[in-house]
């Protein structure tokens, strides 16, 4: 209801400042040339009134609760019994306030106490929209004064339309620095339980289960999931970049275009399809089915592998590798083709002499980014590599890795600040420290690529 | 035909002289008949017919988009490497039909090299750009044969000289004569017979222009050589015969003498005074 | 042909020739070779896509039918024993009445509608056949009960009556209807009693144990008491206002963004800090925003687990590289003619851009928003990592509200301890986020085939 009232508030102040500033400059017509056409002036108006109206309700929602509790909390103290949860109590003053009421008779004081509060929240509300209002007035009233046949309306606007442009492109800096910051302070937090030198350089991957506050117990070295994470990645590549390559290469240089127009979405849509998916295919019929060719050459395959994660893996990546190529091959100025054509070269002595040799430095990029992707992907191997973080190099049994851990650290019922949790964050710092580095290289690689044939 | 172009009311340009050249024509060695090259449904080509002679320079010359470097094309089959491309009628050379499904066209490639306007050479060593043809094809078999191919196909090419110290340096990071000429010696390593020259010299300076143009006149003694160019003066300078294009037919073809001093064709007259171009 | 000479030329000429024959064949052969592994390589690719879907159509589709029966069930009012409806009372509070009105639907939860189904099931099913009261009910969704109860909530009036109700088999008993359950197995290996085994039998051969069109899929939320009736209504719900979320968040962050840095940004530091940092953002794995979103919105802002507003924060900002990099190219094939001509007629920087940039851009940023929804759709972990995992029995009323996702829902059906039954039931809700997912991708080309057209 209050927050209905609001918005509608805010929505009159609006339409009141724009039709106010419109109608002036519109006045103003008359008089002379303006420089700027009345809704500009409108728009001026209604920002100079509308930006304090809502700073001044987004102050108030973001400091009322603190505000309340801090108001309430001596009157609740002093009448709570010894023993009781100042918390419960707090929250049943609070139902009551509310309307919502408390199951069982209120005491007296906590009836007195929530009529208090009750009041000190209409107080709050009705000042901060009284202040809101004011300012928007005050707003109002200023910009409407100023409207005049010379005021550059539009580009105050327009400056305006700027900031918030700027603002909005500055989230992508603040989402990185989140990042950075959240993993660096949580990962900080767990180096307090456990070294680092254990954490990067263990070979033993055994967090206990201890409670909070508790010494750290078990293992907490991340060589095995390294190992995991690395290995299974590589057995995506060694599928994905084969298949992603040639593919890459037979729809650009030999496939027909309608052969091409309509393979390549058909591949593509692999790479739309979303990562559980791939996992549950993985977990329900690639594992069994590789368990059970296992069996018939007399390998020991276990049905969750590094080798079932792994090949799944590298089908997903197929067409990232194909389409990053398939661009990257197509750069290659025809000029060169046409050279090696000519010079009565075969159309795979020209691929893999001139074509390929010319496009390996952007190709290389391509499968730095499908590295970085494998190493990061987290549900085919949540699903599909058995999650044991045990040491050892033998692709037909389960194995871990960093997102694995990630997931289970942070899914359990461990406490958010025990180590057992906090290694997540050691871990996807870890992981972002290495996906960022790999990133970079090929962002460096492909641009210098592009320059080269630009 | 259109007379008035030669009436001598009309304002004529200057006249371009063509070198002086041996006026005695060598036999043909590639004939086309009847060619006729469709792009999808839009005919590029329509029936053109003529005789190349043997070691001389060829020139083909006409308005950008006439056809020329299409007709070109269809000496080495590069129009094979464009999907929607078809070519209809014969071309042959030597007597051999050059579409014939017995002949494969690596061996036609090999015997008729290309020169592309831009000079592309491949982000490989000089070395390599040179002895790629002959690798591939089997010409040389041992480190030594394929240096001394190297060496003379870059002699021949004029530019031995100049990048003898550094072979093993990027072609690429070659000037664009040098380039060029790069790209000259690489044909000229697989022992062509024939050299198709698609505007050379389109992307090079006037020197080096001249150098590469020397270098066409001094080739012609070993090589037949076709040259499409967009610079009526290098046709004059540089060949004996001339084929002037437009809008996909054979307007006239002739000795060169003939075509710049007293071309039948209005149109050729036209073009060669510079009043379509 | 040229005179048959034996000048030195003309017989170098001749052996390059018969050299380059020579080498054609292995070259040829080796070009057949490096050929057909391209088109190997490609028909994997596809033969992949196939397989993968063949897998999930064949598995997932029989799942969208279960067996139900209609059974005419008889509410006696010797078993249905329940209070009137309590009123609030002027003096009661809302917290009291909620109370009084959670103890009398608890009343309802206690009566025994169990016998109620057994009796109707064994009234429908052919004469002769017997079973004991537990065998019967296994044939029948746990459910069932909950339907029961829910008819009589809403209609008391119902209590007396003998009304046809239709209730779903037991998950136990679909399977051994589907044949999914080895037949030959041992009493003692079966899920199902012996008795329960001929009564299903002898119930499908009647017809009175049907298959139908799971419309509960749908229209259900997710149990786990009740496999059979579990449905996927919380997922959707919780995946919309996710959506929401992101479409309301990342779509206007994201373009304005984009705008700002393709159309006004000076060439400085400080603009190419940002383009760096939204291409590596771009690459950064989704799990790393999953720990963000934990670090940051749960941990530190307090927000509520497991709610879609947060599912949806984190998702947004996943996202909102692509779309800026989207709408970043879509801007830039915009010709510089019809800047300049913008600017030419007196047009400021930013009425060029509204004016004349956005509305030729348009289709290209629906796309781009459209393919980014797509995407943060189908996105499972970091949700997992902002305790989405939870399992949750209702639908949200509120994107602040626990809630499922569908491809969370995915992971937890997948996890199911239930598995012969629930393989199939996950293939489905697989089916079903693909469907959405594709049906969002179809929208964007047919949307932008239709914008380009009118452009």
């Amino acid at each position: 209801m209050t927050s209905l009232l609001i918005a509608a508030l805010v929505l009159i102040v609006l339409g009141l400042a724009y039709q106010q500033g419109a109608a002036r400059s519109r006045a103003l017509a008359g008089a002379g040339r303006l420089h700027s056409r009345p809704r500009y002036h409108g728009a001026l108006v209604a920002l100079w009134a509308a930006v304090p109206l809502l700073f001044v309700l987004a102050l108030w929602g973001l400091v009322s609760g603190a505000l309340e509790d801090w108001y309430i909390q001596p009157v609740v103290q002093a009448n709570v019994a010894s023993g009781d949860s100042l918390a419960t109590a707090l929250q049943r003053v609070q139902g009551l306030a509310s309307g919502f009421g408390v199951s069982g008779q209120p005491a007296p004081w906590e009836i007195d106490a929530a009529q208090t509060l009750r009041a000190f929240q209409r107080q709050l509300q009705f000042s901060a929209i009284a202040l809101g209002a004011i300012l928007a007035i005050g707003g109002l009233l200023i910009a409407r004064r100023r409207v005049s046949a010379r005021l550059r309306a539009r580009n105050h606007v327009e400056a305006a339309v700027r900031a918030a442009l700027i603002l909005c492109s500055v989230i992508a800096i603040f989402t990185t620095l989140g990042i950075v910051l959240s993993l660096l302070f949580e990962t900080l937090r767990f180096f307090s339980f456990v070294s680092p030198a254990e954490f990067f350089f263990g070979t033993v991957w055994q967090p206990g289960y201890a409670s909070t506050g508790s010494e750290a117990t078990g293992g907490y070295g991340m060589v095995p999931l390294l190992v995991g994470t690395l290995m299974i990645a590589s057995i995506a590549m060694l599928v994905a970049i084969p298949v992603g390559l040639m593919t890459a290469i037979w729809l650009t240089q030999y496939a027909s275009r309608r052969v091409r127009t309509l393979l390549k979405p058909m591949i593509e849509i692999l790479a739309g399809i979303p990562t559980i998916v791939y996992g549950f295919f993985a977990l329900v019929t690639v594992g069994p089915f590789l368990s059970d060719l296992g069996d018939v050459i007399g390998l020991n395959i276990t049905a969750t592998s590094a080798l079932t994660a792994g090949l799944v893996m590298g089908i997903m990546i197929i067409p990232f590798v194909s389409s990053l190529s398939d661009d990257i091959i197509r750069q290659v100025p025809s000029a060169m083709r046409d050279g090696s054509l000519g010079l009565g070269a075969t159309k795979s002595e020209t691929i893999r002499m001139v074509i390929f040799p010319a496009a390996l430095p952007g190709i290389v990029g391509a499968i730095l980014l499908a590295v970085s992707r494998a190493i990061g992907e987290t549900m085919i191997v949540v699903l599909a590599a058995g999650n044991a973080p045990i040491l050892r190099f033998n692709p037909f049994e389960a194995t871990s890795s960093f997102t694995v851990t990630i997931v289970a650290a942070l899914t359990g019922d461990s406490d958010f600040a025990s180590p057992q949790s906090l290694v997540a964050f050691a871990l996807g710092l870890t992981l972002f420290v290495l996906t960022l580095m790999l990133n970079i290289g090929a962002l460096a690689v492909v641009r210098r690529y592009r320059e080269q044939y630009e | 035909m259109d007379r008035q172009f030669r009436s001598p009311a009309a304002p004529a340009g200057p006249r371009i002289r063509p070198a002086q050249h041996d006026t005695v024509e060598n036999p043909a060695r590639i004939t086309a008949r009847d060619v006729d090259v469709f792009y999808g449904d839009k005919q590029a080509i329509f029936d053109v017919s003529m005789d190349i002679p043997e070691k001389s320079v060829t020139a083909f010359i006409g308005p950008s988009g006439c056809g020329k470097s299409t007709f070109l094309r269809c000496f080495n089959r590069m129009n094979d490497t464009i999907d929607i491309c078809r070519v209809l009628g014969t071309i042959t050379m030597d007597g051999e039909d050059i579409h014939d499904p017995a002949l494969d066209v690596v061996e036609l490639r090999a015997r008729v090299g290309m020169v592309f306007q831009k000079p592309n050479p491949f982000p490989k060593s000089i070395y390599d750009n040179i002895a790629y043809g002959p690798r591939i094809h089997g010409l040389v078999n041992s480190r030594a044969e394929t240096d001394e191919l190297v060496i003379s196909s870059l002699k021949k090419a004029g530019l031995y000289k100049e990048v003898a110290d550094r072979l093993d340096a990027p072609g690429t990071g070659l000037s664009g004569g040098q380039q060029q000429r790069l790209c000259i010696a690489r044909a000229i390593a697989t022992g062509p017979e024939v050299i198709l020259m698609d505007e050379p010299c389109s992307a090079l300076d006037p020197i080096a222009t001249a150098i590469v143009e020397d270098l066409i006149h001094e080739l012609k003694e070993q090589y037949t050589i076709i040259i499409v160019t967009h610079s009526m003066q290098q046709a004059a300078r540089v060949s004996q015969k001339t084929a002037f294009f437009h809008l996909g037919r054979l307007i006239e073809y002739d000795t060169t003498e003939t075509i710049f001093v007293n071309p039948r064709e209005a149109q050729t007259e036209a073009y060669i005074t510079g009043r379509i171009g | 042909m040229s005179a048959p000479s034996l000048d030195p030329e003309a017989q170098a000429n001749s052996l390059r020739r018969a050299q380059v024959r020579r080498s054609l064949t292995r070259r040829n052969r080796a070009e057949a070779r490096f050929r057909a592994l391209g088109m190997v390589s490609a028909l994997a690719a596809l033969g992949f896509v196939a397989i993968l879907f063949g897998n999930i159509l064949s598995r997932g589709i029989p799942a969208f039918w279960q067996y139900s029966a209609v059974l005419n069930v008889t509410f006696d009012p010797a078993v249905v024993r329940v209070p009137e409806r309590p009123v609030q009372g002027a003096d009661q509070s809302d917290a009291d009445y909620q109370t009084a009105l959670l103890g009398w639907q608890r009343r309802f939860s206690m009566v025994n509608w169990n016998t109620l189904i057994s009796r109707a099931v064994l009234d429908a099913a052919p004469a002769g056949v017997t079973a004991d009261q537990r065998a019967v009910l296994s044939v029948i969704d746990s459910g069932a009960r909950f339907v029961l109860r829910d008819l009589v909530l809403q209609d008391p009036s119902l209590i007396g009556q003998t009304v046809p109700v239709r209730l779903l088999a037991s998950a136990d008993a679909d399977n051994w209807a589907k044949g999914k359950l080895d037949r030959s197995l041992p009493d003692e290996r079966q899920q199902l009693s012996r008795p329960a085994r001929d009564l299903i039998d002898a119930m499908t051969t009647q017809g009175s144990l049907q298959r139908s069109f799971a419309w509960h899929l749908f229209t259900n939320v997710d149990s786990r008491a009740s496999p059979a009736s579990a449905g996927l209504a919380g997922a959707f719900v919780g995946s919309l206002y996710m959506m929401l979320v992101v479409i309301l968040a990342s779509v206007p962050i994201g373009v304005s963004s984009a705008i700002y840095l393709e159309e006004f940004a000076p060439r400085n530091r400080f603009t190419d800090v940002i383009e760096v940092n939204i291409n590596n953002l771009a690459a950064v794995p989704s799990i790393v925003f999953g720990l963000l979103g934990a670090a940051v919105f749960i941990n530190l802002f307090r927000l509520p687990l497991s709610a879609p507003l947060v599912g949806g924060l984190v998702l947004t900002l996943m996202t909102l590289p692509t779309i800026i990099i989207a709408t970043r190219s879509a801007l830039r094939a915009v010709p510089p003619s019809l800047r300049q001509a913008a600017l030419g007629i007196g047009a400021s920087r930013t009425q060029m851009v509204f004016h004349h940039v956005l509305p030729v851009t348009y289709p290209g940023i629906l796309t781009a928003s459209i393919l980014g929804v797509a995407q943060a759709l189908g996105e499972t972990a970091p949700l997992l990592l902002i305790g989405m995992n939870a399992f949750v029995a209702n639908i949200p009323a509120t994107p602040l509200e626990q809630s499922a996702a569908l491809p969370v829902q995915i992971y937890l059906w997948q996890g199911n301890e239930n598995r012969n039954f629930f393989e199939a039931r996950t293939f489905a809700a697989i089916i079903v986020l693909l469907a959405l997912m594709i049906s969002l991708n179809a929208l964007a080309i047919w949307l932008r085939g239709r914008l380009e057209r009118k452009a």
